[in-house]
């Protein structure tokens, strides 16, 4: 037991595995979110709330809060704005365009301000996985746990909703609480996952995985099982990849995956011809 | 008993008034048709009633616990969703395989359980949708122009499985419609609508009065013989089973 335990613990040490375990916890806490960001046509939602974690990092380090607190303030904050002003004129896409890019913007300039402290901007831009350390470890992995619990806990709601609001209502299931619940799971996702990939490609891993788990899916727990195993897939084979060839990890993270989308695309096809 | 009570509801749609001082209640197995020509806010009442809309003014009450079997007016499936009809049927409650099986018998499609939701003909997935509403074993049927998208005669076959339905559970049957010679006939009341109550009262009395005459004209008089319907035959319907 307590040799385990050591070992566990010097494996820690490793950055590699670190690495990995971060990916991993990641990867899971995107799957059965992600797979709702693409049946309810969300991923421009994703991407505005990951944006805004950037003016998040900006924050608390200005503030010298912890930047997990500045990511998940900025990230809800973002997605209730989103909520808010859809529906009131401009055209969805539009509006979501507006606020995805002045939230990246407004986080690239308030983080010029910051004279006084070093900021590795890259690294929260495109993720900086091989630096996470234990602390980080055990955010990422507390988040996707709640995250992961979140999505179990309201499954049968949330699947309804996506389908019909009004359906759902019929049956006593309010369709703003299920968006709410759906607006914080992805917030919490985006910063669990801002280490992982940064605030630019997090939008890439919540799409991507559940798209190539599509063809090959006939029920939607089999999608976010196969989405969880493609995520998986490509975080540690993008690790390794980017190990190998020396390619920053956060976009060799997200070519993995759109090589594996790729592939789920010719095999559902061939699945459906055959 | 009052399963559905409003009173003096006015409900807001984009920021626009599209049912006023709307006053009706339906009883416990009651068959209460609302017409009323395209935009005329039926769905909107509809939607009211379910409470999937918050009164802009009056209240709606329902009685408390009252199963909604609520068949929309289209659910629109992408494909990005993979959903089998078995899994469809569980949704927002898991239900056993007999159960499934018999409910989908009831709505007249016993051999669709695994076939994909997307994959439905414009028939079959209106009885899917009715099946689920049996599933809840529900105190109230709402129909949103559950036809929409059938032909005549679909149309015919599926108001009739509707009454064998209803006549079979005893529950109440909240109709929206707007071919009216297929619907109006087997209704305990109807409730003309455009923006408000116009009139209401049985069919027969609803089809003479010069409100809805102004609305519908009376074009569609000569039809409303037809699917009259009739509790005392047997019906021997076919069903359009891809």
């Amino acid at each position: 037991m307590t040799t385990t335990i050591i070992t566990t613990m010097t494996m820690l040490d490793d950055f590699l595995v670190r690495a990995g375990l971060a990916g991993v916890g990641t990867a899971l806490a995107a799957a059965p979110l992600g797979c709702f960001v693409v049946w309810r046509r969300m991923a421009y939602f994703g991407d505005a709330t990951a944006h805004a974690a950037l003016l998040g990092v900006a924050l608390s380090l200005a503030f010298q809060g912890p930047i997990i607190l500045g990511v998940l303030a900025t990230a809800l904050i973002m997605a209730f704005l989103v909520m808010g002003l859809s529906g009131r004129g401009l055209a969805e896409d539009t509006l979501l365009g507006v606020l995805a890019h002045a939230a990246l913007a407004f986080g690239l300039v308030s983080v010029s301000f910051l004279s006084g402290v070093r900021v590795d901007l890259m690294g929260y831009l495109f993720g900086d996985i091989l630096a996470v350390s234990k602390t980080d470890l055990a955010i990422i992995w507390t988040g996707a746990a709640v995250v992961i619990g979140l999505m179990l806990w309201r499954w049968q709601r949330l699947l309804t909703t996506t389908l019909n609001p009004d359906l759902a209502q019929a049956s006593g299931i309010s369709a703003r609480v299920e968006q709410l619940v759906l607006t914080v799971a992805l917030a919490l996702t985006v910063a669990v996952a801002i280490k992982a990939v940064g605030a630019l490609l997090i939008g890439a891993l919540l799409v991507i995985p559940p798209a190539a788990a599509r063809p090959l899916a006939r029920t939607p727990e089999a999608m976010a099982i196969l989405t969880a195993c493609v995520g998986v897939l490509s975080t540690l084979g993008g690790l390794g990849l980017a190990f190998e060839l020396d390619t920053p990890t956060g976009p060799t993270i997200v070519c993995t995956a759109t090589g594996l989308f790729v592939v789920g695309a010719v095999f559902g096809r061939f699945g459906r011809t055959g | 008993m009052r399963l559905i009570t409003a009173t003096d509801l006015t409900l807001q749609q984009a920021g626009k008034t599209v049912m006023r001082n709307v006053n009706m209640h339906i009883d416990r197995g009651e068959i209460v048709t609302l017409v009323g020509p395209n935009g005329s806010g039926k769905s909107t009442l509809v939607k009211g009633l379910i409470g999937a809309l918050t009164p802009q003014s009056g209240q709606v009450e329902r009685l408390r616990g009252l199963r909604i079997g609520y068949v929309p007016q289209s659910l629109h499936m992408d494909g990005l969703l993979p959903l089998p009809v078995r899994r469809f049927l569980c949704l927002p409650h898991r239900h056993g395989a007999d159960a499934i099986a018999r409910a989908l018998d009831e709505a007249g499609v016993p051999d669709l359980g695994n076939t994909q939701m997307r994959a439905l003909s414009g028939g079959q997935f209106q009885r899917v949708l009715l099946a689920r509403a049996l599933l809840m074993g529900p105190d109230i049927l709402i129909l949103d122009e559950a036809t929409q998208g059938l032909d005549q005669p679909g149309a015919a076959a599926f108001y009739r499985q509707i009454a064998d339905v209803r006549s079979q559970l005893g529950c109440a049957v909240l109709m929206v419609s707007h071919d009216l010679h297929v619907v109006m006939a087997a209704s305990d009341r109807v409730l003309c609508l455009n923006g408000h109550v116009c009139c209401e009262g049985t069919p027969d009395v609803v089809q003479d009065a010069p409100e809805y005459r102004a609305l519908f004209g009376s074009g569609t008089q000569g039809a409303f013989a037809i699917y009259r319907h009739d509790h005392d035959h047997d019906h021997h319907h076919d069903h359009d089973h891809a």
